[in-house]
């Protein structure tokens, strides 16, 4: 048991170990399957447990067998005790015969001991030791020496027992007689057998009990084996989820294609798999009750066996020692015959009288007892009755009844004579306790009669039929021995047997108390009910012992032998109370069965769990799929609906150009303009929309471009300037002089970024207020306390004192705190330029007085298409999509945006952006080479008159671009005082400019100042060339009555219009300082289409007659000159370098050779001329005497949509115009390609001036010029097409303005 | 008489056009195209409606010959007809033409040979229609300038 409580608790540690490796392979599987893991994890400890407890229960099992063993031992006892018995027999046997040699002498007595041999079964032989008197010791020796002789090879056996028998033996046979008997080796090996008996019965139900162990861990291996095969299956089938959860994060356009072969393929497989598991677990199941149902039965089977053979063991051990014994008496019978016929027939006169019998008998009586008593009688023949009946002073009597009882109570004397027969078998001896048999013939009883005659014919004691005995009203049968005159052979026949006969010996035996004696002997008594049948008559047996009981189910029938060949018996037992439900199979069975459901339910639950997840992913595969599918749809649908607005409204808008050149009246102008710009907004609004579907869809990538950070803000200033006039708000930029002034990045983003943020504030602005643009490094803001940038400590400042009246903002209005606004950023905290020490990271915020936003929109107001609430819209206009592209875009940047705002005060956007540094040798400071004007005043002085600091540092931060240094005063006052006293003496010396804010001036005090400026010679008498210094007014709305008054006056020498940016002053420097020249500059007219496109040669490229018809039309209606083909192989002739084409339209829908293919095409030709005449293999003369062969084509299209232009672009065609000529359009996509001369920008003159002596001009305010500008620089760096690539989203964006 | 006739005759071909852009017939391509006549091509628009006609009849007598094929199967090259159609219609600015082809194009791209033999049915219902009415067009054209012609020669023109 205990090697099977450590193999079990082995195999359980194996089984855990396994558990925890298995669940750690688990561990690595996907998510989704966790939970699933979780419930097959606990199925395991499940399992344990069910095994622990089944292990319980079978060693429960096991000792329950052990009960059953003892049991056995309960045997063993009886087996003992029987053994006891018998050998307590012989030892009687032994006393009985001490008792006889006490009356006889020696010989007769070892006759004696040799002729009952049967009756001592145990012994081979008894050995006399007689302490005789010394005088007959001789005699003795002489006698016994055999004896001795045997005594000696056995002596070495001897054992303790005999020693004390002997001792025993002494105290009861006084000094003079005393036995040893010894157990011989044989006698010894039959009792070790008797005993192997007993161990072999404990090793069957060893044995049985081992079975049934076995019998259970098969089953139970057989559950782990399936649960484990189970589980590998759930495992692969995991891995193959898993695989195709891994398929999942393809890009997003296979991901449909994929999908949708992918679908039909994994919805078969696992609608299989579950098919196959519920199988497996339905066999599973049935499997299970099988075994439980054949468990029962085994187990059932073996307990019926069991008790089966626990019944027969019982019930022959019983039937045996009730033979036994019952032979053990007989032969004591039997050897009181030979008693009676050695001294009562043997010796004459005879050794036995009737009082000698008695005594003897009575003395012997406990070796019989179950004998009620003994007598003899003689055999008497009819001749001799006279004379026996003289010579014991008695008649032959016979018996009174018939019955077969012997009768007791009745007197002899009053019976009658015996009738006259052949013979007589009077009663002479007896025991005392039936002395009253004495003269009775037994030959005149029915019974004793045939009795007699058997026994005396057999020569063996012959039984009666059962009768109930008198005495003790019990059954009870007479045992008879006939007494031989003469010694007989074995073989002697019944006659001469007959003839030898000289009288009777009979016993009568009480059955139930001899059986009952005998069961009282065994234990377990109680469990079995014994019968005894007599037989002799197979029809009706009689009951000898028992009870009729009721049927119990089990019977077992053993023989018993009691030496009487005729009469037979039987010994029934039974058990006494029915079987007993058999608990330990039902038990076992149904554990096992409960096992088996358990299991099966929890592996109906796991495959039933499976399925619901099966059928939740492929629910989600779909619903993904769909979702997809809608965002797909949702993007393909803004992006056509977008285009589709957008061709019409070009239309729109074209038309509306064309009516406000016809002859309007003012209204009509008026309202035209309207609808111009109104439709201006709606193209740029779906501009935006278009955006943001691109930058949802993922396809807006950043370019990676140069540019001058600060020219882009002043763009964007110059975008707002006129609504910030118009509005009188303070517009101004301020960067951080720490900037570099070249940067690399995207700066069309850039740009949209701050166009969008400061639309917006410009937008809820005020009037009078102002709005305020300025970038920092992120590395100034980090530390507040060493922040050395003016503005940046004016909002410091502004933090701490909030007491004033008027505040030190641009417009004096209050402000939010701007560092709340950046607060949030993670990103500017964490040291990054370390690690990139070429990347810079921006801070850039939009500072207004505007009406702030609601506290609860704020955090809404990045999501697309919210604004603030929706009256803001009403109110204010606006889709509220801007913001959340620049949230976009700021995030695309790697940086972060965040904003501050109250109710009534303003908002504050900040964000940050990442750009790399630029190298500034490039694009740096070349417009102070470009003017002769700007270069003289550069390197000098100006002062800055300002009530407000922070906007004279923006006027300053402006100045010193152009390399002059500012000086700042808050008033004209101060002014003065600052130019008469004597502290700087140098001062005035390079002042060349006054700058004075509007706010600061007065007439009264401008006038003194002027005086003071002016007229310093006549004061100090020095000689310095005051006069130089000019006196500028700086005004956000000025009326062009009070400017003309101001300018008449001389008090000021021009009007500074804010914002502030570059082109602004040095436009207004350039006429101050210039030599006249600004009259020179004529403000044209802005050219038209027709200017631009007058006497060119222009080829078309369409196969569709009526397009070409109508293309020529309106080309040459702007004067070009046309020349039209009707496919791609036909353009190709037309363009081979050289040619005289000015410019190519082309269609790109054409059969066998499509636009695309035929500028490819083009573009490699002109490719091989620009490399024939760059290597020197071909002269310029040879192409036309022109250096550099690009030939610029606009593809003609129908439908602009954003792929096709892209497509366009990477062909190597130069734009796109659509297809219903637009003027305005056509002009913007002319306007780049032919030359440079006649595209004078109207509206920026200056710049224009400025281009013309600069190869590489980018501060142009408008997007256009720039354009050019850089298309100038590119084309003479002969790699026109590699410039422009980049650029060219820019200028789509940039062109919307 | 004479200048009635022509005031008369302008206000019949506004009313005619207005129609016409009404039911959508015509848009501002059209106007467009009509803004392209001047005095160096005079009869330019009546010039390019006729290119178009002349095309487009080949076009349609081409795509009735592929519909009515019994092994029709060529859509691919229905598809050109149909992209050269539509880009000649929206040209001229026939607007419900260009429509119909579209609707066209999409059943031919669907490989629908119901909704392509209803599509060009519809087609040649549209261009009937558009091709009366703008002949009706071009004759009130026509005797307006001859009648113009006799009072204000050349001048009238935008």
């Amino acid at each position: 048991m205990s090697t099977n409580c450590k193999f079990s608790g082995s195999n359980g540690t194996s089984q855990e170990s396994f558990k925890l490796r298995k669940s750690k392979e688990l561990l690595h599987g996907p998510n989704s399957a966790r939970k699933w893991r979780r419930k097959f994890l606990f199925l395991w400890f499940l399992g344990v447990a069910v095994t622990l407890g089944s292990i319980w229960f079978l060693s429960n099992f096991h000792s329950g067998a052990l009960g059953s063993k003892g049991q056995s031992l309960d045997s063993c006892e009886g087996g003992a005790s029987v053994l006891l018995h018998h050998f307590n027999v012989s030892k009687n046997q032994l006393h009985a015969l001490g008792s006889l040699f006490s009356d006889s002498d020696q010989i007769a007595s070892l006759e004696c001991t040799k002729e009952p041999a049967p009756e001592m079964l145990i012994n081979d032989g008894i050995a006399c030791a007689l302490k005789v008197p010394c005088s007959k010791k001789q005699e003795f020796q002489q006698h016994i020496g055999w004896v001795a002789e045997d005594l000696r090879p056995n002596g070495k056996c001897l054992v303790q027992d005999e020693n004390e028998f002997r001792k025993l033996d002494q105290s009861i046979l006084n000094e003079s007689v005393s036995f040893v008997s010894q157990s011989t080796i044989s006698s010894m090996s039959q009792d070790c057998g008797k005993t192997r008996e007993v161990d072999c019965s404990e090793d069957n139900c060893k044995i049985l009990s081992f079975d049934l162990v076995k019998e259970c861990w098969w089953v139970l291996v057989g559950v782990i084996v399936s649960s484990i095969l189970l589980g590998y299956h759930v495992k692969f089938w995991g891995k193959h989820l898993q695989k195709l959860v891994q398929l999942e994060p393809v890009p997003q356009q296979q991901q449909q294609m994929l999908q949708m072969n992918q679908q039909p393929l994994f919805q078969s497989p696992p609608r299989g798999a579950g098919k196959w598991r519920k199988k497996l677990l339905i066999i599973f199941v049935m499997l299970g009750v099988l075994v439980s149902i054949w468990l029962f039965w085994h187990l059932n089977q073996k307990i019926i066996t069991r008790r089966e053979e626990t019944l027969a063991n019982m019930c022959d051990e019983r039937a045996r020692m009730l033979q036994d014994q019952f032979n053990v008496s007989m032969n004591h019978v039997h050897a009181l015959a030979i008693l009676v016929s050695t001294f009562h027939h043997g010796k004459n006169p005879s050794a036995i009288d009737q009082k000698t019998f008695g005594e003897y008998t009575k003395r012997t009586d406990f070796e019989r007892p179950l004998t009620s008593g003994v007598a003899y009688a003689l055999k008497v023949p009819h001749l001799e009755r006279k004379q026996f009946e003289k010579q014991h002073g008695w008649t032959i009597k016979k018996m009174e009844t018939e019955d077969q009882t012997l009768v007791q109570d009745c007197i002899p004397d009053k019976l009658d004579p015996a009738p006259i027969q052949d013979e007589y078998a009077p009663v002479i001896l007896s025991q005392e306790t039936v002395s009253h048999i004495v003269s009775i013939d037994m030959m005149s009883g029915k019974e004793d009669r045939e009795n007699i005659l058997r026994a005396r014919a057999s020569g063996k004691g012959v039984l009666t039929s059962p009768f109930k005995l008198l005495k003790s009203n019990h059954l009870g049968v007479v045992l008879t021995f006939a007494v031989y005159s003469a010694d007989l052979p074995l073989d002697a026949t019944p006659e001469q047997r007959i003839e030898a006969t000289v009288g009777y010996l009979g016993a009568s035996y009480d059955v139930p108390s001899l059986v009952e004696k005998l069961l009282h002997q065994l234990s377990s008594k109680q469990t079995i009910v014994v019968n005894v049948y007599d037989t002799t008559n197979a029809s009706a047996p009689v009951l000898m012992y028992g009870t009729d009981v009721t049927d119990t189910g089990l019977l077992h029938i053993s023989g018993l032998d009691f030496g009487d060949p005729l009469r037979k018996h039987e010994m029934h037992c039974r058990f006494k109370h029915k079987p007993p439900l058999p608990w330990t199979a039902i038990n076992a069975s149904v554990g096992v069965l409960v096992i088996t459901l358990l299991v099966g339910h929890i592996f109906h639950a796991a495959i039933s769990r499976i399925a619901k997840v099966e059928e939740d992913y492929r629910e989600m595969m779909v619903l993904k799929a769909r979702a997809e599918a809608a965002d797909v749809a949702k993007s393909q649908f803004l992006a056509t609906v977008s285009h589709e607005i957008r061709t019409p409204m070009n239309g729109v808008l074209g038309m509306l150009q064309m009516l406000m050149e016809t002859d309007l009246d003012v209204n009509q102008m008026d309202y035209a303009k309207t609808a111009h710009s109104s439709g201006k907004d709606l193209i740029a609004l779906i501009n935006e929309v278009l955006d943001q579907a691109k930058i949802e869809s993922g396809r807006l990538e950043l370019e990676d471009v140069p540019f001058d950070l600060r020219a882009v803000l002043d763009n964007v200033l110059s975008l707002f300037s006129g609504k910030s006039n118009e509005k009188e708000i303070e517009l101004a930029v301020y960067v951080s002089d720490r900037l570099p002034e070249v940067v690399i990045g995207d700066p069309g983003r850039f740009r949209q970024i701050i166009t969008n943020l400061v639309g917006n504030s410009m937008k809820f602005t005020r009037d009078k207020g102002h709005v305020f643009v300025s970038v920092h490094l992120a590395d100034e803001v980090r530390s507040p306390l060493d922040v050395k940038d003016a503005v940046l400590k004016q909002g410091l400042e502004f933090v701490q004192d909030t007491s004033r009246k008027v505040y030190d903002t641009l417009s004096g209005f209050p402000v939010v705190n701007r560092w709340k606004s950046w607060e949030q950023f993670k990103k500017l905290s964490c040291i990054d330029t370390k690690d990139e020490p070429e990347m810079i990271r921006l801070l850039v915020t939009v500072e207004d007085t505007g009406v702030g936003i609601p506290e609860d929109a704020q955090t809404r107001i990045f999501t697309p298409f919210v604004q603030a609430d929706s009256s803001t819209s009403r109110e204010y206009g606006g889709t509220g999509i801007g913001l959340s592209i620049s949230k976009c875009l700021v995030d695309l940047m790697g940086g972060e945006i965040g904003f501050v705002s109250e109710r009534g005060i303003g908002s504050t956007f900040s964000f940050t952006a990442s750009f790399r540094k630029g190298e500034s040798t490039s694009l740096d400071k070349k417009w102070q080479l470009y003017d002769t004007a700007v270069s003289k005043i550069r390197g000098g002085r100006a002062l800055v008159i300002d009530k407000s600091s922070v906007r004279a540092e923006v006027t300053r931060y402006h100045l010193q671009r152009l390399g002059i240094t500012a000086d700042i005063e808050p008033s004209l006052k101060s002014a003065c005082f600052y130019l008469s006293s004597g502290d700087y003496p140098s001062v005035p010396a390079d002042l060349r400019m006054v700058l004075i804010d509007k706010d600061a001036w007065d007439k009264e005090s401008g006038i003194s100042f002027y005086h003071l400026l002016k007229m310093p010679k006549k004061n100090g008498g020095t000689d310095i060339r005051v006069d130089l210094s000019k006196i500028f007014l700086l005004a956000t709305a000025i009326s062009s009555d009070d400017r003309s008054e101001l300018k008449t006056s001389g008090l000021v020498d021009n009007v500074l219009m804010k914002p502030l940016r570059l082109s602004v002053l040095i436009t207004c420097f350039q006429e101050a300082f210039g030599n006249g020249k600004k009259s020179e500059v004529n403000r044209k007219k802005p050219p038209t289409v027709q200017n631009l496109l007058r006497g060119k040669q222009i080829l078309v490229v369409d196969d569709n007659l009526v397009n070409r018809r109508v293309a020529e039309g309106a080309l040459k209606k702007y004067g070009a000159i046309v020349t039209c083909v009707e496919s791609g192989k036909a353009s190709l002739e037309k363009l081979k370098p050289p040619h005289g084409f000015d410019a190519c339209f082309m269609d790109f829908q054409m059969p066998e050779m499509d636009g695309f293919e035929a500028t490819r095409r083009i573009r490699s030709m002109e490719r091989q001329c620009n490399e024939q005449i760059a290597s020197g293999e071909a002269s310029m003369e040879m192409f036309g005497n022109v250096e550099y062969w690009h030939t610029p084509i606009l593809a003609m299209t129908a439908d602009v949509i954003q792929a096709t232009n892209e497509e366009c672009l990477k062909c190597g065609m130069d734009d796109y115009v659509s297809k219903p000529f637009e003027e305005e359009q056509l002009y913007n996509a002319v306007a780049r390609f032919l030359s440079l001369v006649d595209r004078v920008d109207w509206h920026t003159r200056s710049c224009l001036h400025l281009f013309s002596q600069l190869a590489d001009p980018c501060i142009l305010v408008d997007p256009k010029c720039i354009w050019l500008a850089n298309w100038q620089q590119a084309s003479a760096m002969r790699s026109w097409k590699e410039w422009l690539m980049p650029r060219f989203s820019y200028l789509s964006t940039s062109g919307n303005f | 008489m004479l200048g009635w006739g022509v005031d008369r005759l302008r206000a019949d071909m506004s009313r005619l056009l207005a129609i016409l852009f009404h039911q959508g017939v015509l848009d501002e391509q059209f106007l467009q195209l009509q803004q392209l006549q001047d005095e160096s091509s005079p009869n330019f628009v009546s010039e390019v409606v006729n290119i178009y006609f002349h095309e487009s009849e080949k076009l349609l007598r081409n795509l009735r010959g592929l519909l009515m094929d019994r092994e029709f199967s060529d859509y691919k090259k229905m598809g050109i007809h149909l992209n050269q159609f539509m880009g000649s219609s929206s040209s001229i600015g026939a607007n419900r033409v260009r429509n119909v082809c579209v609707a066209f194009r999409a059943a031919s791209e669907q490989n629908n040979r119901a909704g392509c033999l209803r599509a060009l049915e519809l087609l040649e219902h549209e261009y009937c229609y558009l091709k009366s009415k703008l002949h009706e067009l071009f004759q009130m054209e026509q005797q307006r300038v001859l009648a113009a012609g006799v009072r204000y020669p050349l001048q009238q023109q935008h």
